[in-house]
C-alpha cells in the first residue's frame, strides 16, 4: 500500500476576519532554513493593505469599546487556542526557524505565556496609566488611557511566532486594531497564528496580517493617512528611516526599532502598550 | 451698554532695554551674525526692542553650553535642583505683575488675561514640577529614570512664558538642560525670564535663549547634539520636524494646532454654556490651539442660544490690551492677521453668514472683531482650518451621535467641550470624542497637574502632570 499523500495548507493573507488571497495574484516560495520547499505565501500588495487598514478600522469602534475585561478575556482565549495547537507550531517553527525542536517548544509556550501576561493588562494599564488630578480649583479632573487607533506594525524578522505574539499582544489589548506585515523569511507561523485568531472570539479585523516583503508593503502604510500609529520593530535601519519620514505626514505615533538584537524571552515591560495610548483629560465643574 | 472709563496699567513697571543679545551659558553675548529683527506692539505697532537673530552658529554655541551644564546640571541631586526652579517660581510670583504687563505689551493679549491666567499658570507650572525633582523614582517610570540630555524646544506667540514654562520645568526637573527658542514676534518675556535665572543662580548652560524665526528654529531642532525636541506650533512645522528628525533617534513631543468642536446639547444651562462659548473662543483673541472654533449646537435651541450669544459677543470690550477693561486685545502680528482674514474672507463665498456686532476697531494695530460664522458646513474652509484668531463656525446637530461625528470630523484632536446637564450623556460624548482634552460644562481650563495634548495630527506626548515627565525622561 503506498504511503498517504498529505493534504497541505494554502497560506493565505488575514484581513477583516477572512483569508483571502493577495488580490494581485502573485506569491512567493517559502523555503525552510535547510533550503526545503515549504510553501508559497501570498505576495501581498499596495492594495491588500489598504483593504487591510479599511478592516482594521472598521473594527476599531467596536474592539475600542468593548469591556477591557472581555477585551483580556480573549487575548487569553487567544493563549488557551494557541496552547491546543502546540505541536503544530513546534513543526512550524521547527520548520521555518531551523531551531530544534526542544527550542522551538520553548518558544511556543513563551507566546502562549505571553499572551496570558499581555490579557491581564487589559483592565491594569489604565490604574498605572491614569490619573486623578489635584487641580487648583473646584474641577474633577480625571486623565484615562485610549487606544491610539489603526496600528500598523512591522513584526519583527527573527521570531516568526513569539516576536509576532510580542508586537501584537501589546498592541491590541488596549484596543487598538492593526496590520500587521509579517516576518518576510518566515511567515507561515504567522497565517498558522491567523487562524487561533480567527477561532478565539476576536472580532474580524482586530488583527490583519499580510505576507510579502516588508520593503514593498510597509511604506504604503507608513504614508497611509488612517493609520495612526506605526511600530517600525522589524524594519530595517533604512527602511524605518523612510517609513518615519512618510509617518510624519499625519503625524503617526512611531515606535523606532531598538538597536541590538532583540530578546523576545526577557520581561517586555510596559513600553509596547504605552507607544499606542492616548492620554484623554476631562474636566467638570464642582458645584451645588 | 454703559462706557467704561479707561483704566489701563501702568507700563512704567517695564524696564525695556533698546536691543537684547542671546542668553548663552548663563551670559548675554551678542550673536555672531548680523541679523536682528524688531519686536512691536502689536496694539499700536510701536518698536518696543531690537533682538538678535540667532545663527547657526549661535545655536550650536548655546547647544554645547548645555552639553557642557547637562553634566553638573543631571549629577546634581533631585532636591537640589527642586530648589532652584522653587526659586524660579518664587521670583515670578515676585515679578508677576511686571511680566504681565511686558507678555500684553509683546503679545496683545488683555492684562486681565496675562495676569489672572499666563502669570499665575507659570509661576504654578515651575512650583508643580520643581517637587518632582527629587521624586522620579516614584514617577511610575523606574526606580532612576535618567534625563536625556539636552532639550531644544521651540515654542510659540501665543502663550509665550506660559509655554517656556510647560517646556522648561518639566525638562529642567528631570535633569536635562535646555536651549530655548522664542517665537520671534513675542521675544520679550523669554529674555525676562533669562534674566531670572541669573537672579536665582541657576548653574550657567542649563538655560539658554536663542532668539530669531524659522530658521533659528530649524538650526535647533537638526542640531545633531540635541536630544530631546518639543515644539509648540502649528501641525505644518510640526510635521517638518517630525521628518526632519526621522532617524536622529531624538525623543519628540509635538503640540500642534487643532479645530476644537463645543457641543451643547439643548437641555445645557444656557447662561453657562454662552459663557463658555465666548471663553473657548474669544479668550486671547482665539489665539489659543484648543479653542472652541466649532460650535456644535443642538437644532431646537440653535436660534435662542445665538441670540443670546450674540447678545453677549455686544458686551465684549476690544481695545488696549492693558486697560483692565478690555477683553479682546490685539492681533499678534500683521502676519496672523492677513491669515484669519484670509480664511474669514472664504466663509461667505462657501456659503456661511458672517456677523459681528458694533465694534470700533483702533487706527493703529493690528485689530480683528469677534466674529461668527453661521449655516457653515463641514465641508467649508472655516470649518476644517484652523484659523487661530477670534471666528466662530456653527454648526447644528440633531442627535448626539450625529454631534460626535461632526466633532470628530477633523485631522486634529487636540480639545473638544461639551455642554449638558445630564451627566451620563457627558461621560458618553466624552468617550467618544477623538481629543486629549474634553471640557464639559467648562473650556479653557489648564493646571499644571493636568496633562495635556492631542491625538491625530494635534500631536503627540503630553504636557503637565506625572505624563508630562516622561518627554524629559529616557524611558
Amino acid at each position: 500500500m503506498s504511503e498517504r499523500v498529505v493534504v497541505r495548507k494554502t497560506y493565505k493573507l488575514f484581513i477583516g476576519g477572512a483569508f483571502p488571497r493577495s488580490e494581485s495574484g502573485r506569491s512567493y516560495v517559502v523555503s525552510s532554513s535547510k533550503g526545503k520547499f515549504l510553501a508559497n505565501a501570498s505576495k501581498a500588495s499596495r492594495k491588500d493593505a489598504r483593504e487591510a487598514v479599511a478592516a482594521a478600522r472598521k473594527a476599531f469602534p467596536g474592539w475600542s469599546s468593548a469591556t477591557a475585561y472581555n477585551r483580556g478575556q480573549i487575548l487569553y482565549r487567544v493563549a488557551e487556542m494557541l496552547e491546543g495547537r502546540r505541536s503544530q507550531f513546534v513543526t512550524e517553527l521547527v520548520d521555518a526557524d531551523g531551531v530544534g525542536v526542544r527550542r522551538a517548544g520553548e518558544l511556543v509556550d513563551a507566546a502562549v505565556d505571553r499572551l496570558v501576561w499581555y490579557a491581564g493588562w487589559s483592565d491594569k494599564i489604565g490604574a498605572i496609566r491614569g490619573s486623578a488630578n489635584p487641580v487648583a480649583g473646584p474641577y474633577f479632573n480625571l486623565s484615562s488611557t485610549e487606544p491610539t487607533g489603526v496600528v500598523a506594525v512591522v513584526a519583527p524578522e527573527a521570531g516568526p511566532l513569539l516576536g509576532l505574539v510580542s508586537v501584537i499582544a501589546p498592541v491590541i489589548v488596549t484596543g487598538n486594531t492593526c496590520v500587521v506585515v509579517a516576518s518576510e523569511r518566515a511567515p507561515l507561523p504567522s497565517i498558522t497564528l491567523a487562524e487561533v485568531l480567527a477561532t478565539s472570539d476576536l472580532p474580524g479585523g482586530v488583527v490583519n496580517i499580510l505576507t510579502g516583503s516588508a520593503a514593498e508593503i510597509a511604506p504604503w502604510l507608513a504614508g497611509h493617512m488612517d493609520v495612526n500609529a506605526i511600530d517600525l520593530t522589524g524594519a530595517e535601519p533604512e527602511l524605518a528611516v523612510s517609513c518615519e519620514q512618510d509617518a510624519a505626514e499625519n503625524l503617526k505615533r512611531v515606535l523606532r526599532p531598538a538597536s541590538g538584537k532583540a530578546d523576545w524571552i526577557t520581561d517586555p515591560g510596559t513600553g509596547r502598550m504605552t507607544a499606542f495610548l492616548e492620554t484623554k483629560t476631562v474636566w467638570h465643574p464642582i458645584g451645588i | 451698554m454703559f462706557e467704561y472709563a479707561p483704566a489701563p496699567e501702568s507700563r512704567d513697571i517695564v524696564d525695556l532695554k533698546p536691543s537684547y543679545g542671546l542668553f548663552i551659558n548663563g551670559e548675554w553675548v551678542e550673536p555672531l551674525g548680523e541679523g536682528r529683527e524688531k519686536t512691536v506692539n502689536p496694539a499700536s505697532e510701536e518698536v518696543l526692542a531690537e533682538v538678535a537673530v540667532a545663527s547657526e552658529a549661535d545655536v550650536d554655541r548655546a547647544v554645547q553650553a548645555a552639553r557642557k551644564a547637562f553634566t553638573v546640571w543631571s549629577a546634581m541631586p533631585g532636591s537640589e535642583r527642586a530648589k532652584y526652579l522653587f526659586r524660579i517660581a518664587r521670583i515670578i510670583q515676585e515679578r508677576s505683575r511686571e511680566l504681565a504687563v511686558l507678555e500684553s505689551l509683546d503679545n496683545g493679549k488683555p492684562i486681565r488675561e496675562s495676569r489672572d491666567v499666563d502669570l499665575p499658570l507659570v509661576a504654578a507650572h515651575f512650583f508643580y514640577y520643581a517637587g518632582w525633582a527629587d521624586k522620579l523614582g516614584y514617577a511610575g517610570y523606574g526606580a532612576d529614570p535618567r534625563p536625556l540630555g539636552v532639550a531644544g524646544q521651540v515654542i510659540p506667540w501665543n502663550f509665550p512664558l506660559l509655554m517656556l514654562a510647560w517646556k522648561i520645568a518639566p525638562a529642567l526637573a528631570c535633569g536635562n538642560t535646555v536651549v530655548l527658542k522664542p517665537a520671534e514676534t513675542t521675544p520679550l518675556t523669554a529674555l525676562a525670564f533669562a534674566e531670572i535665572c541669573r537672579q536665582v543662580d541657576l548653574p550657567p548652560g542649563v538655560v539658554n535663549i536663542v532668539t530669531g524665526a524659522g530658521e533659528t528654529g530649524a538650526a535647533l531642532v537638526n542640531h545633531p547634539d540635541v536630544n530631546k525636541v518639543a515644539f509648540t506650533g502649528s501641525t505644518e512645522v510640526g510635521r517638518q520636524i517630525a521628518r526632519s528628525v526621522a532617524g536622529s533617534g531624538k525623543k519628540v513631543t509635538l503640540e500642534l494646532g487643532g479645530k476644537a468642536a463645543n457641543i451643547v446639547f439643548e437641555d445645557a444651562a444656557l447662561d453657562q454654556a454662552v459663557e463658555g462659548i465666548v471663553n473657548g473662543i474669544f479668550f486671547n483673541q482665539g489665539h489659543v490651539c484648543c479653542a472652541g472654533s466649532r460650535l456644535l449646537v443642538q437644532e431646537s435651541i440653535a436660534t435662542e442660544l445665538l441670540e443670546a450669544l450674540k447678545r453677549r459677543l455686544g458686551t465684549l470690550r476690544l481695545g488696549d490690551p492693558l486697560d483692565k477693561n478690555t477683553d479682546i486685545g490685539a492681533i499678534n502680528s500683521a502676519a496672523q492677521l492677513a491669515r484669519i482674514r484670509e480664511l474669514s474672507d472664504a466663509g461667505e463665498p462657501e456659503g456661511a453668514e458672517r456677523w459681528s456686532p458694533a465694534c470700533l476697531l483702533p487706527d493703529k494695530g493690528f485689530w480683528f472683531p469677534p466674529t461668527i460664522f453661521t449655516g457653515v458646513a463641514q465641508s467649508h474652509r472655516i470649518a476644517r482650518e484652523e484659523v487661530f484668531g477670534p471666528v466662530l463656525s456653527v454648526l447644528t446637530f440633531r442627535t448626539p451621535a450625529e454631534a460626535v461625528e461632526k466633532a470628530n470630523n477633523t485631522p486634529f484632536g487636540l480639545s473638544a467641550g461639551v455642554w449638558t446637564e445630564k451627566g451620563s450623556r457627558i461621560l458618553w460624548v466624552a468617550s467618544k470624542l477623538r481629543a486629549g482634552v474634553v471640557w464639559a460644562n467648562t473650556f479653557n481650563k489648564f493646571d499644571p497637574t493636568s496633562p495635556f495634548g492631542g491625538y491625530k495630527e494635534s500631536g503627540y506626548g503630553r504636557e503637565g502632570g506625572r505624563h508630562g515627565l516622561e518627554a524629559y525622561l529616557d524611558v
